[in-house]
């Protein structure tokens, strides 16, 4: 089976986000990148599967040559081969970027097209279910268990609070929530694998990007907080500035 | 009336959910901006819907309820494409939809379907020179941005718990009942539904009043307490990626940049430390009241009202005392 999961680069979590001097776009100073962290479950779910049932895991990004440093990380987790489709565009929305990579899944072979939920940077949790409309595949958003069967995936969502069970046929479309698996870490001998391992290029043309970003602002400040007092009873005095003043109980 | 604004008010059992009235109230205060829109509410539901009719009284000039056996079970292709027909039908210049688990799975199918981009997770919806913005979090909160989509029907999704529902007085309006054209049989097929024990009544993104504990409570037994105190304030309970990683709660209960995104009203964070990732997942909240035995705790950085000590002495207390306030 053909298993491809789609990754992107995104800010380390633990990064300050800064506005840059245009004021629309990140300052990238000193801001380092990792795989989105969802997107690592499913490339570790696509090796889990060819461990399983044999076959390819190709991981793909839509991203600046940079990401190959991202992609060369998945390479080293155990994917086969990395596709880069170079795009210097920053701010791209995700129905143009999903157009792109609708357009470079046409040309990879596909069963099960991985996504993460989201990718934490300009959190959309769009771009997985845009690609496979736009591909008109079946899809399953933020699932926790996949298993593979004859020509079927069943998979399990968690949603308000239960799991719902589903069935869909092969080719389909994934996106990974937390609680799916853990990734593994790129092991010395894989870290070495991956150098020679295939890093290929991808032309496409990509979509028009569709939304425009007028201003990046950072959050307003919140008013300053206040230590109402120590131990239980401060408890009181809590509830009444709960009631009183924040009006919320 | 150049404009039709379509707001899709999602329903749970045949009753509207709160962020029904939201989108609704949004796209009213929307139509207003625009100097005039017609506010279409859209239902979709295999039954009828009871409350329907109300949100005549938040703004809608019209009320479709689209109701079939397509509809059952999960059906995001059957929802997603009658509602590409409506907007089609009715020229819409707008959709808006709540930022759930349903809008956030129907949002992005027709966004492709229409090929008109979306905004997802809206805090706020503006007019700007006759086009409709729309600002959003980005970087999990760490950033805000100002969006303008340059072509198409705006599609936008609302972060729950931000717009708040107002009624606008006119009495309530008739649900017109709409078919959409046949629908063809969904791919996917929900096998079985697994609720376990005590499964959450209160959906965490949506919730009003979460309390969520932290590695500090020392054990997945103490989340009792946490139970008992959301109990008496009708909240949901979450937790810090450090309580879902060591087992003590489901992997559905985490806030965060890696969990879920919140915004409620109130957000009691118990024994939790306050590191970047958390705060990414809950730092809008509305009001925030922290509790932690370390006064340098960066939780504390961020909260309207704290209170330093220990969560074993506190978390009884106050639930003893809003039971007491709350008079039950
Ligand atoms: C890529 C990445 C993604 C992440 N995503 C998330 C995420 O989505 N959500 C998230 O929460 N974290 C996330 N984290 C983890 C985050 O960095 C912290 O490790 C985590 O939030 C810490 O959880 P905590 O506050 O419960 O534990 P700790 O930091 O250990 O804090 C425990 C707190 O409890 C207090 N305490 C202890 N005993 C008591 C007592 N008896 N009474 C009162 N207070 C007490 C202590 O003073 C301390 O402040 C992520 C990290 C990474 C690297
Ligand atoms: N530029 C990109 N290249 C490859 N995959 C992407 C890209 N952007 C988003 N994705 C995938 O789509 C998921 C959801 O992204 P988003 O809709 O931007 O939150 C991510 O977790 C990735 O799996």
């Amino acid at each position: 089976m053909n298993f491809v999961a789609c990754v992107k680069r995104v800010p380390d979590t633990a990064s300050k986000i800064r506005v840059g001097p245009d004021g629309r776009t990140m300052d990238p100073a000193g801001v380092t990148y990792v795989v989105n962290p969802y997107d690592e479950f499913a490339v570790e779910e696509c090796l889990r599967l060819k461990e399983k049932v044999g076959g390819t895991v190709t991981v793909l990004t839509v991203g600046p040559a940079d990401s190959s440093k991202e992609l060369r990380h998945c390479l080293a987790m155990g994917a086969d081969r990395a596709v880069l489709v170079k795009d210097d565009q920053l701010q791209r929305d995700p129905l143009s970027t999903a157009m792109a990579l609708a357009e470079a899944l046409k040309q990879i072979p596909h069963d099960v097209v991985f996504f993460g939920k989201q990718a934490v940077d300009h959190d959309n949790a769009q771009v997985g279910l845009l690609v496979a409309t736009l591909l008109d595949l079946p899809a399953v958003a933020e699932v926790v268990k996949v298993e593979l069967g004859s020509g079927t995936a069943t998979v399990q969502r968690e949603a308000e609070g239960k799991i719902e069970v589903f069935e869909l046929p092969v080719p389909c479309v994934l996106t990974a929530q937390k609680g799916l698996n853990e990734p593994r870490y790129a092991s010395l001998k894989g870290i070495m694998a991956a150098k020679s391992k295939k890093l290929d290029e991808l032309a496409v043309a990509p979509g028009e990007v569709r939304i425009e970003v007028l201003k990046m602002e950072p959050p307003s400040a919140r008013p300053e907080g206040k230590i109402v007092g120590e131990g239980a009873a401060a408890v009181p005095a809590l509830v009444k500035l709960l009631r009183e003043d924040a009006k919320v109980l | 009336m150049s404009h039709t604004i379509l707001a899709f008010a999602e329903q749970r059992d045949g009753n509207l959910k709160k962020s029904a009235f939201e989108v609704v109230t949004a796209a009213a205060s929307l139509a207003k901006k625009l100097g005039g829109a017609k506010v279409v509410a859209v239902v979709i539901a295999t039954q009828s819907v009871g409350n329907a009719a109300e949100l005549g009284g938040y703004g809608a000039d019209e009320i479709v309820l689209a109701s079939g056996d397509a509809f059952a079970g999960y059906a995001p292709g059957a929802y997603s494409r009658a509602l590409k027909e409506l907007c089609e039908q009715k020229h819409a210049s707008a959709l808006l939809l709540p930022h759930s688990a349903q809008g956030k799975d129907l949002a992005p199918r027709l966004s492709a379907l229409l090929l008109a981009p979306l905004v997802a997770d809206c805090v706020g919806l503006d007019v700007d020179g006759g086009a409709i913005v729309a600002r959003r979090p980005v970087y999990a909160g760490k950033a805000f941005w100002t969006v303008k989509p340059k072509s198409g029907c705006f599609l936008a999704t609302l972060r729950p718990n931000v717009f708040t529902p107002s009624k606008s007085a006119t009495a309530a309006g008739t649900p017109i009942a709409w078919q959409p054209s046949a629908q063809r049989k969904p791919r996917v097929v929900l096998k079985s539904v697994i609720a376990p024990e005590g499964a959450k009544t209160v959906e965490l993104t949506e919730a009003d009043v979460i309390v969520s504990g932290g590695r500090g409570m020392k054990g997945p037994e103490h989340f009792a307490m946490l139970e008992e105190l959301a109990g008496a304030l009708g909240a949901a309970v979450g937790a810090s990626r450090a309580v879902v990683d060591a087992g003590w709660r489901p992997h559905g209960d985490q806030v965060g940049q890696t969990g879920k995104t919140v915004s409620p009203n109130l957000y009691i964070a118990c024994a939790i430390s306050g590191a970047i990732q958390h705060l990414a997942g809950m730092s809008s909240s509305r009001v925030i009241v922290a509790i932690n035995k370390d006064k340098e705790a960066p939780i504390f950085k961020l909260a309207n009202y704290g209170i330093v000590g220990d969560v074993f002495e506190i978390v009884p207390a106050l639930t003893a005392e809003i039971r007491k306030v709350k008079g039950a």
